[in-house]
């Protein structure tokens, strides 16, 4: 889906990520700031990537600054970031927890 | 490439200059001590002298020379950085600088290094700026990482031959009696400071606090000293504290030290005399927190705490659990004045603290030693110089001395840093070899090295939960993910040696 809005979740407290999302004309672009980005560069990239696909979205820019989240954050916050800029409150928790494996 | 007895690689040119590692006491051999010049002072001479700038000029300093610094005074250190500045001025070049340590302060220090007045370095660790510096390739030569063991053994063995050392002198009289606990800027112990003074040919003794001669205690004594400098300030007394830990209120820190403590007084070690160091960490003190309690609850006294000591190491002694402290470095303003005050609190030098090649260091008599990591593998090696991410950013310090040397070594570290997992598969860089640590001490229990059955043996009854530290590691990427592999240039930016001078590793640039 296409959207003009942008949205931010997150803070920049250590083990948090802070995600704004940017209308993006094709695909999504992931620029990430990551204190541990040599170590889980590719991984947080692949993560987030995977999440907004599966909540449908294509075409979006990312800017992320993560200071050391674990997945279990950096999965809640896109997820949060995603909900918010497609403008969604039905969230639906038996999908999302199906994620959990 | 030659790999190392911990199958590390280490680049030929310095696999022969240095020797590579080879088991923790493999190359403990007899040797001729170091020799110095020295340039006799007459009567009527005076050794005071106006400026830093004058003292350079008397000494004769020039290109391809060996200067040196103490770091006592930590974050709070001036003179490194005066001194520098001056030669950087007087444009002499190609300096090689040995300071016993480099801390944040220093890092004017990256300059001087890219303008050519600094071009070989050898120091306990590195920090921020300065390491991440080096970690990028700015210097042609490595730096060379030594314990402070090693730095000991290096200068009296003449591996690091010191032509001039400015130290630092909290107070010393106008014919360069120095100690560190009187005066303006009081670091206590100038452990470091005393085996360059024994060794350098020159010392110039940079003060703030000038005394009537004779300046006692007598830390320094003025036939080690040829020049004496007045200066507004040496260091910023707060600084030497900083970093210096108030006790923990973290959770996992407080579960690490309860548990730290509970292997300590279950071990056979823990009876009337045994001896203890701790470092100056959060846990760490929080260890000794613990200790305390289980001292007095069942009578237990020590005979010497040794250290870097701290103010809880202090007020053990001053509560008669603890005999006597035994003090190369002061971490804390309580400690500097209870040395003081305390005759049965006691300076020692480094070589005395931990050098591999003195006639028996003080190590050699320890029971019970808490380390810290910033991470440990699966073969129980120790890393505490770079950051996972392959930067310097740590230091060496006692560790591999005391870890050698004692009888029970213990590393405590929590199983994970935010994203950073502290038990790894290989550390990023060896500093401490696993043979020389006993317990791994984390927030989900503890691993003993396999190679003690001894001390298996000794807890197996002992409630807290035990595990291999393969299950660590893998408790540990549960958490994390595992880390993907760092990397790094074909330039080496530091040599690690073991306290004997071999080489246990190398760090590349990243």
């Amino acid at each position: 889906m296409q959207t003009a809005k942008t949205v931010t979740v997150g803070t920049m407290e250590s083990s948090d990520i802070m995600i704004t999302l940017k209308p993006n004309a094709s695909g999504i672009t992931i620029d990430l700031d990551s204190n541990v980005k040599k170590q889980f560069g590719a991984h947080i990239t692949a993560l987030m990537t995977e999440v907004l696909q599966k909540l449908g979205i294509n075409d979006i820019a990312v800017e992320a600054v993560d200071k050391g989240a674990l997945d279990c954050t950096i999965k809640a916050r896109t997820i949060a970031a995603a909900y918010r800029l497609q403008g969604k409150t039905d969230y639906d928790w038996e999908a999302l927890n199906s994620w959990n494996v | 490439m030659v790999e190392n007895k911990l199958k590390r690689e280490i680049p030929a040119k310095y696999a022969d200059q240095y020797g590579v590692y080879d088991g923790e006491f493999a190359h403990i051999d007899s040797y001729q001590a170091a020799t110095k010049t020295i340039k006799p002072i007459k009567p009527n001479e005076s050794k005071l002298l106006g400026s830093i700038h004058e003292a350079i000029v008397k000494t004769g300093l020039k290109d391809g020379m060996t200067i040196s610094f103490h770091h006592h005074f930590r974050e709070g250190d001036f003179v490194m950085n005066m001194v520098l500045a001056e030669i950087a001025k007087m444009g002499i070049k190609n300096l090689s600088i040995a300071p016993s340590s480099i801390a944040n302060v220093h890092a004017p220090l990256i300059d001087h290094i890219k303008n050519g007045v600094v071009t070989n370095i050898t120091s306990s660790g590195l920090r921020d700026k300065v390491g991440a510096a080096i970690s990028s390739g700015i210097m042609a030569n490595p730096v060379v990482i030594r314990s402070h063991g090693g730095r000991a053994r290096a200068i009296a063995s003449g591996d690091i031959h010191i032509d001039v050392a400015f130290l630092g002198a909290p107070s010393s009289d106008e014919y360069g009696n120095i100690n560190g606990t009187k005066g303006k800027a009081t670091c206590g112990s100038l452990g470091y400071a005393m085996v360059d003074a024994k060794y350098a040919d020159q010392v110039v003794a940079i003060t703030d606090s000038l005394m009537p001669y004779p300046n006692t205690p007598i830390s320094i004594p003025q036939t080690d000293v040829d020049y004496v400098v007045q200066v507004d300030a040496i260091g910023d007394p707060d600084g030497i504290a900083k970093g210096a830990t108030r006790f923990t209120k973290n959770p996992k820190e407080l579960l690490i030290a309860e548990y730290a403590a509970k292997v300590i007084t279950a071990s056979s070690y823990f009876k009337n005399g045994f001896s203890f160091q701790t470092g100056s960490g959060g846990a760490a003190l929080a260890v000794s927190r613990f200790l305390r309690q289980t001292m007095i609850d069942e009578d237990v006294k020590a005979s010497f705490a040794l250290g870097g000591i701290t103010n809880a190491m202090v007020e053990m002694q001053k509560e008669g659990l603890v005999d006597k402290l035994i003090d190369v470095q002061d971490f804390d303003h309580p400690s500097a004045i209870s040395l003081a005050e305390n005759a049965d609190h006691y300076e020692i030098d480094a070589n005395m603290y931990a050098s591999p090649l003195s006639k028996g260091a003080v190590i050699n008599q320890l029971d019970i030693a808490i380390l810290s990591a910033l991470e440990v593998d699966t073969d129980f090696n120790v890393n505490v110089i770079t950051g996972s991410d392959g930067v310097l950013r740590g230091a060496s310090g006692g560790h591999s001395d005391t870890s050698a040397a004692c009888k029970l070594s213990m590393v405590i570290a929590p199983v994970v840093r935010g994203r950073i997992p502290t038990i790894v598969d290989a550390v990023t860089t060896v500093v401490t070899p696993g043979s020389s640590v006993d317990v791994v001490v984390t927030e989900l229990g503890i691993a003993i090295n396999p190679a003690r059955q001894d001390l298996v043996e000794m807890f197996k009854d002992l409630k807290v939960p035990q595990l291999t530290i393969d299950d660590l590691k893998d408790k540990a990427y549960a958490i994390t993910g595992v880390p993907e592999k760092i990397e790094y240039g074909d330039q080496t930016v530091a040599l690690i040696e073991y306290r004997d001078g071999s080489l246990i590793d190398v760090v590349k640039n990243v």
